[in-house]
């Protein structure tokens, strides 16, 4: 057994790597699906914005299929939609993307997953990224996600995007204090 | 679906407060396990058609070549079981010889080339190999303490085969004398976990009259032999 490699920051000069794009575009007009935006800021222990973060996203297709060749679901992936997002945040710490909403994917155990975007969070100052997923506050499965209900009651509501108008969604990634989003060990 | 193993403790680091950017950076509650769901096991590919024949030569990327010490850099990409991992792709990013990045951010009073971006990528082979020729970087000072100064690194960025393999870290030099004062070095705790982080220096990887070969394999999660229990 060899022993893994271990984690180090991104650091603050992460811009500059050579991915073609500051920022991922996800959806082309071939893409099916809901398009929305999700928007909002990473925010460090006293409030602050964090302008040197790199939010990287994974997520299913609107039929809910990975592209990714462990996923055997019935139906072919989306060829017009990858999955993999990423972005810079900007200098107050905000962040934009567009995307697709996901659709449900199979959940350990039989059944469904309320749709989801899995999200590691990394910049200058974190050592090993933190992973977090986004829900949606208009899905009712919700309830009975099988992730969502091993959180506590009281702070599932820091994982779910809010709805603020026709496609947009507001959701803050809270690094630590009041309102602390929650990250998982996975 | 086979899970991924567990990440051993100790292996990846904490925030630290010698590292003084963590402090406000970490969740100060625990992190919540739960199962590794098909969202997890799956992960994202790039598009591997912007990978470019020599984005892996960083001497080759401008006008003339770089000023430094040209090395080679090569290793495999390994899950935790020894099996190589082909097709991952692998990106770099570096300070020039005079430990100046080619970044906005980076005010260093350093100078700055021309011939020198200092970013690169290459997806590995069959085996798992990866190899990039590059200049030694400089050290470089930081704002963390008085008389801070980072021991010459590379950062290397790398996607496997899902999201659970994505890994960020920073290859070092031997022999550097500034790795027992770096807080972000010493983050890994173990000294033995720690050593994983350095590379070797290789005659045989060294071509006569041109560079010398610095090898560094790089170890992912590797999947469990049976299923977990959600």
């Amino acid at each position: 057994m060899a022993g893994i490699t271990p984690s180090q920051t991104a650091g603050p000069y992460f811009g500059i790597l050579l991915r073609g794009r500051a920022a991922c575009r996800q959806v082309s007009d071939a893409t099916h699906g809901v398009r929305i935006v999700i928007e909002g800021r990473v925010l460090d222990g006293a409030g602050s914005g964090i302008n040197d973060a790199l939010i990287e996203t994974w997520q299913a297709d609107a039929n809910g299929r990975y592209r990714h060749p462990e996923d055997c679901g019935p139906e072919p992936p989306d060829p017009a939609f990858n999955g993999f997002g990423w972005l810079h945040t900007g200098h107050d710490g905000g962040y934009r993307f567009e995307t697709i909403k996901p659709g449900p994917v199979p959940a350990p155990g039989g059944g469904n997953q309320a749709p989801h975007i899995v999200v590691s969070v990394m910049a200058r100052g974190i050592l090993t990224r933190f992973i977090t997923r986004i829900y949606f506050d208009d899905e009712r499965t919700n309830a009975d996600d099988t992730i969502l209900r091993l959180v506590p009651a009281a702070r599932r509501d820091t994982l779910i995007a809010h709805r603020a108008g026709e496609g947009r969604y507001l959701f803050d990634f809270v690094m630590q204090g009041p309102h602390e989003t929650v990250f998982f060990d996975v | 679906m086979l899970p991924y193993r567990r990440v051993p403790p100790g292996t990846h680091p904490p925030e630290d407060p010698a590292y003084r950017s963590t402090v406000l950076r970490h969740p100060l509650e625990p992190l919540i396990h739960i199962p590794q769901t098909i969202t997890e096991i799956t992960g994202p590919s790039y598009p591997y058609e912007v990978v470019g024949p020599i984005d892996n030569d960083l001497t080759r990327q401008h006008a003339g070549p770089p000023i430094g010490e040209r090395i080679i850099v090569e290793g495999r990409v390994l899950d935790d079981t020894g099996r190589p991992l082909p097709r991952a792709l692998v990106e770099i990013w570096q300070a020039n010889a005079c430990g100046r990045y080619a970044h906005e951010v980076d005010t260093h009073d350093a100078p700055l080339d021309a011939n020198f971006t200092g970013t690169g990528r290459t997806l590995t082979d069959e085996e798992g190999r990866y190899r990039f020729v590059t200049i030694q970087p400089g050290h470089y000072p930081w704002g963390n303490h008085y008389n801070a100064w980072r021991p010459a690194h590379i950062h290397f960025s790398v996607l496997g085969p899902g999201f659970l393999t994505r890994l960020i870290t920073q290859m070092y030099f031997p022999g550097d004398p500034l790795q027992p004062l770096d807080p972000i070095f010493n983050s890994v705790r173990d000294p033995e976990v720690r050593q994983r982080m350095v590379s070797s220096f290789d005659i045989d990887l060294t071509v006569p009259d041109w560079a010398l070969g610095y090898r560094w394999d790089i170890v992912l999660r590797g999947r469990e032999a049976t299923p977990e229990l959600a």
